[in-house]
């Protein structure tokens, strides 16, 4: 078996108004990736083309082992796909979908499917149509998660959610994990939370992967540092910097190729580093989409 | 064993540092005996729904600061001797050093001489225990 539940090579999609170019992504079994973009970055088109519900131009795909579009059909019987548009039928109760998915997906977890409904404070008798948005991306996720996929798909799981019904999903989403066979990927413009749970991390943006690493390598790569320069000085070349802020003498440097002897480098070119600032993940996102963007127009 | 630990997203330190923190303070007080068995990396990062990658981090680090001891398939442990005063006491000294480089800078003295203004001091330290030796002799 592959060590990656998830391949893409040189995928592209092209539409009139849109295009993804090039993506390569590999997600390692047994870990979280957490995917963010921008509104219409092609997080949903990407995430479209791993489940082969749109075929790419060009580029292989290859879903646990399985090549897509090609054997979606094979692939499907292990992936949990949950997107914010994903329709559950209005009339029916949330136990009328457990007892229609029993019978199709050979490793449905009953009791499990229960406990979530326990733990998820879901009434399976209650009909879709009368649920809030909160919870009907709950009863999706739990019909998602009873059926013990292999990898889990979810498109926005946070998006709309009440602080409480966050964070139950965010545990059964650590949960899952608890076994090192399964894999998450899951897209988000909400940082925080991929920041919080995910192992790997991948920018995308107008349509072209733009970083994707590790979390922690990402987190101690990027710096902000804050200087102090002499009457005249200038500003220190070092390397990786994406944006210089601040003021004259008060020079705000990003960097995302940080290292510690970076200070002493500055202190010796005659620029005194008042602070090292750490970023959060949605400043690193931010400031990773900027310099990209400056760069492609200038 | 129930962890206990707690993340704070908004401590601005990372999440790995908070956990080493909280596993040596553990140590420290003596609730985390050497021997006993932590947490794994799965179990933790469940309970803190905290992504696996950071726990790893947190507990190599604290594997190369010798406090726990990790056997592959097995778990980890706090280790026999988890030498954490001296680490204690370094960290400290770091912090202290880095308040006196700040109080340096502020009164707009160079690098050279907070360097020199510490040395000074240390030659002070040694000079009140050559007199105190000198003056216990002399008692003797």
């Amino acid at each position: 078996m592959s060590d990656f539940s998830v391949q893409f090579e040189g995928v592209s999609k092209r539409y009139t108004h849109f295009s993804l170019e090039n993506i390569h992504l590999e997600l390692p079994t047994g870990s979280i990736m957490g995917f963010i973009g921008a509104n219409g970055a092609g997080k949903s088109t990407t995430i479209r083309i791993l489940m082969g519900l749109v075929h790419q131009d060009t580029g292989t795909v290859r879903v646990l082992g399985h090549s897509m579009p090609g054997d979606q059909a094979a692939a499907k019987l292990d992936i949990g796909f949950v997107s914010e548009d994903m329709r559950l039928y209005g009339a029916a109760t949330l136990k009328w979908h457990m007892d229609f998915m029993r019978p199709i997906y050979p490793r449905w977890d009953q009791t499990y499917a229960e406990e979530l409904a326990r733990r998820f404070d879901l009434k399976p008798q209650q009909k879709i149509k009368g649920l809030s948005h909160g919870q009907r991306v709950k009863s999706a996720l739990l019909l998602a998660l009873a059926r013990r996929p292999r990898l889990l798909v979810l498109d926005e799981p946070t998006t709309g959610l009440d602080p409480v019904a966050r964070m139950e999903v965010l545990s059964e989403l650590m949960a899952v994990l608890a076994d090192e066979d399964r894999t998450i990927l899951f897209s988000s413009h909400n940082t925080l939370d991929v920041e919080q749970i995910s192992d790997q991390i991948t920018f995308i943006d107008r349509g072209r992967i733009i970083d994707s690493d590790d979390k922690e390598v990402f987190l101690d790569r990027w710096r902000r540092l804050r200087l102090v320069l002499p009457p005249d000085g200038v500003v220190p070349r070092l390397p990786g910097v994406v944006e210089v802020g601040g003021s004259g003498r008060l020079p705000v440097l990003t960097t995302n190729r940080f290292e510690p002897a970076m200070v002493s480098a500055c202190n010796d070119l005659g620029a005194t580093v008042q602070a090292v600032d750490t970023m959060t993940l949605e400043e690193i996102f931010v400031a990773n989409v900027h310099s990209r963007r400056e760069r492609l127009t200038a | 064993m129930h962890s206990d630990i707690v993340i704070s997203q908004s401590d601005g330190r990372p999440m790995y540092l908070q956990i080493m923190e909280q596993v040596k303070q553990r140590v420290a007080v003596g609730e985390w005996a050497p021997g006993d068995e932590i947490p794994s990396i799965r179990q933790l990062a469940m309970d803190l729904r905290v992504s696996v990658i950071t726990i790893k981090r947190a507990y190599l680090e604290l594997e190369r600061e010798g406090v726990i001891l990790t056997q592959q398939g097995k778990g980890s442990i706090i280790a026999p001797n988890p030498g954490l005063s001296p680490h204690v006491y370094h960290a400290e000294l770091s912090e202290r050093l880095d308040e006196v480089v700040r109080l340096g800078d502020l009164l707009g003295l160079s690098s050279d001489e907070i360097a020199r203004r510490t040395k000074e001091a240390a030659n002070r330290l040694n000079e009140a225990r050559l007199n105190e030796a000198g003056f216990t002799k002399e008692i003797v």
